[in-house]
């Protein structure tokens, strides 16, 4: 089970993610502290620890739009928190994929701040409301990425599969 | 079969005869661009590396790109020290397209991959920067991916895992009216499409209108075409293509021309007349909030920006020096201007247009980012409000989740700059 701690709208930028103004911090051991800075009681509340790990972020279109900065997908990394969104930009999905960050693709999905979700491979059950909305298969494209556990991993063992194709020649 | 652009891109890229939407290709990069971010990608680099027992090395040092653009000169010791440790990888790997803090080739890299030659018609081209989707104006597929997808890039010289996107063909007739230019086009379009109308396809751009337009109205387009969720916007490459090639970017090598074959499957069609378009402003605080500047109302400017990757170039230098050549900016309005490299820079100085905007009582900076997304200078005040020729109005944007920013062309900027409010340049000063 996991629960709703944010409730956001449509077309949430990387810049509402994670400011412009702390890009200069990149690395991911970093980025955390400045996870949605634009909205402090909810950026105070990650960092004293009141968001337990896998607590759900649930948003409507677009999520993500704007800036290819990884430091949005890495901020909720850091956090280990679950996006849930009607759907997602490009970049940012993608940056998610690449750094182990769970999203949902889920159209329809209707939810409220402290509400319980079930997510299951093919739906959401919201057990505050009882209704379900079916979720939405990721790009098939980027599985093998998710199952090597991440972008890193993945490059890395297709670097070792070709130095050692290499040896062998 | 029969196949758009990017499908003919990326089945050279990957050297098959035909590839189409919906395919899975991981294709060669021609060229993979980095500005400050950089700094990440050599870390996720490293990280691959990690336990291998290879040694990290970048898979072809002529085909990356370095430009130093997004906080330049430093502004704080934190990107000094990135800035320092990109020089060092630079130089340690090899990487001859580096455009370090200098007068002489210095630039926003969405200009500097252009002027200098470094991107081709149908290649492949990945940079860590969303507005990677300009380069789609010389004909490449151009677009936008992440630190650790960069690192990948440096390690393998491929992209993986592509999904082949569909494509939206967009038409454009009709003869733009006066003082309406390429950025009212690309807003237009967008407040059409949505934010997201584009999201996961290619905008391809064709039509009598686009023949006529110059290559930095391309860029503007191509630039901006992101902000309708496009992964590229892609111009077919045209006579004006090879021009700009041959006599800006002084290229020598070969050019491989071609376009979508007649026949190519799209995934929708969109017409558009420009003779029927005003002057757009994107208000905040999203891009597709776009209205024509005679339904704005009034609205009073504290910062008006020239400048950027969508609108930094010497035509857009042009019309603001023009329209405010012997004239004084509003007081109460401040303007900046950012070139978007330092080649514009040097023209615009010869041609005068410097003098002329400097004289009006505008700010000239040096190229670069600048304050479009407000992480170096040019920050707005609470409740303040710009006007601005960049290309994202989000909330916080210019470095202020309590201010406003308004986007538009460098016509209305500039006309706007001498009434102090948003003004639409067709009608003049007050």
């Amino acid at each position: 089970m996991a629960k709703v701690v944010l409730k956001l709208g449509d077309d949430i930028s990387t810049d509402i993610i994670y400011p412009g103004r702390y890009m200069a911090t990149v690395l991911p051991s970093e980025t955390p502290q400045y996870a949605f800075a634009d909205l402090p009681e909810f950026n105070s509340k990650l960092k004293s620890g009141q968001i337990p790990a896998g607590s759900v972020i649930v948003a409507g279109k677009n999520f993500g739009c704007g800036s290819s900065r990884e430091q949005a997908a890495s901020c909720l990394k850091g956090y280990d928190l679950i996006v849930v969104a009607k759907n997602f930009a490009r970049i940012f999905m993608q940056n998610a994929i690449n750094l182990g960050l769970r999203l949902v693709v889920c159209p329809e999905i209707e939810a409220e701040e402290g509400d319980e979700l079930e997510i299951l491979p093919d739906k959401i059950i919201n057990k505050t409301s009882g209704k379900e909305f079916k979720v939405e298969a990721l790009p098939k494209a980027r599985q093998a990425i998710i199952d090597a556990g991440g972008l890193i991993a993945y490059t890395r063992q297709r670097l070792l599969a070709r130095a050692g194709s290499r040896k062998k020649a | 079969m029969a196949m758009t652009m990017v499908e003919k891109i990326l089945a050279r890229a990957t050297g098959q005869k035909a590839v189409k939407a919906g395919d899975v290709v991981e294709p060669k990069v021609s060229l993979a661009m980095s500005h400050e971010n950089a700094a990440l990608v050599i870390n996720q680099f490293l990280e691959i590396y990690k336990d291998t027992g290879l040694k990290p090395k970048v898979w072809d040092p002529d085909k990356i790109a370095i430009i130093l653009d997004h906080r330049v000169p430093a502004e704080s010791a934190k990107t000094a020290t990135n800035q320092k440790k990109i020089r060092e990888f630079v130089a340690a790997q090899k990487i001859k397209k580096f455009h370090d803090i200098r007068g002489d080739e210095g630039g926003i890299c969405h200009q500097i991959l252009p002027e200098n030659g470094y991107v081709l018609p149908g290649t492949v081209v990945v940079g860590t920067d969303s507005h990677t989707t300009s380069h789609g104006a010389l004909g490449a597929f151009s677009f936008g991916i992440g630190a650790t997808e960069m690192a990948s890039v440096w390690a393998l010289g491929r992209v993986l895992n592509v999904e082949v996107p569909k494509t939206i063909k967009v038409v454009a007739k009709g003869k733009f009216g006066r003082y309406v230019l390429p950025k009212d086009f690309i807003l237009y379009l967008i407040g059409k499409i949505s934010a997201e109308g584009a999201n996961f396809k290619v905008l391809e751009y064709h039509g009598p209108t686009i023949q006529k337009m110059p290559t930095s109205g391309r860029l503007t387009v191509a630039n901006m075409s992101v902000e309708a969720g496009a992964t590229s916007g892609i111009f077919p490459p045209d006579e004006e293509t090879l021009r700009y090639l041959r006599e800006e970017a002084k290229v020598k090598g070969p050019i491989d021309i071609f376009g979508p074959d007649p026949e190519a499957e799209y995934d929708q069609v969109i017409e558009i007349n420009v003779s029927e378009i005003e002057p757009m402003v994107a208000c905040p605080h999203t891009v597709d909030n776009v209205k024509p500047v005679s339904q704005v109302g009034r609205v009073k400017v504290d910062q008006i920006v020239i400048g950027s990757c969508t609108n930094g170039r010497l035509d857009d230098l042009a019309v603001a020096a023009r329209l405010l050549k012997g004239k004084k900016i509003a007081r109460g309005t401040r303007m900046l201007v950012f070139p978007a490299s330092f080649r514009i820079y040097q023209q615009a100085l010869q041609l005068g247009y410097l003098a002329d905007l400097v004289k009006a009582g505008a700010v000239v900076m040096n190229p670069g980012c600048g304050c479009c997304l407000g992480v170096h200078e040019g920050a707005l005040g609470d409740g303040e409000v710009a006007l601005s020729t960049t290309n994202r109005n989000f909330k916080g944007r210019m470095g202020n989740p309590k201010a406003e920013v308004y986007l538009c062309s460098p016509a209305v900027a500039a006309a706007s700059a001498l009434t102090g409010y948003i003004t639409d340049p067709r009608k003049g000063g007050k």
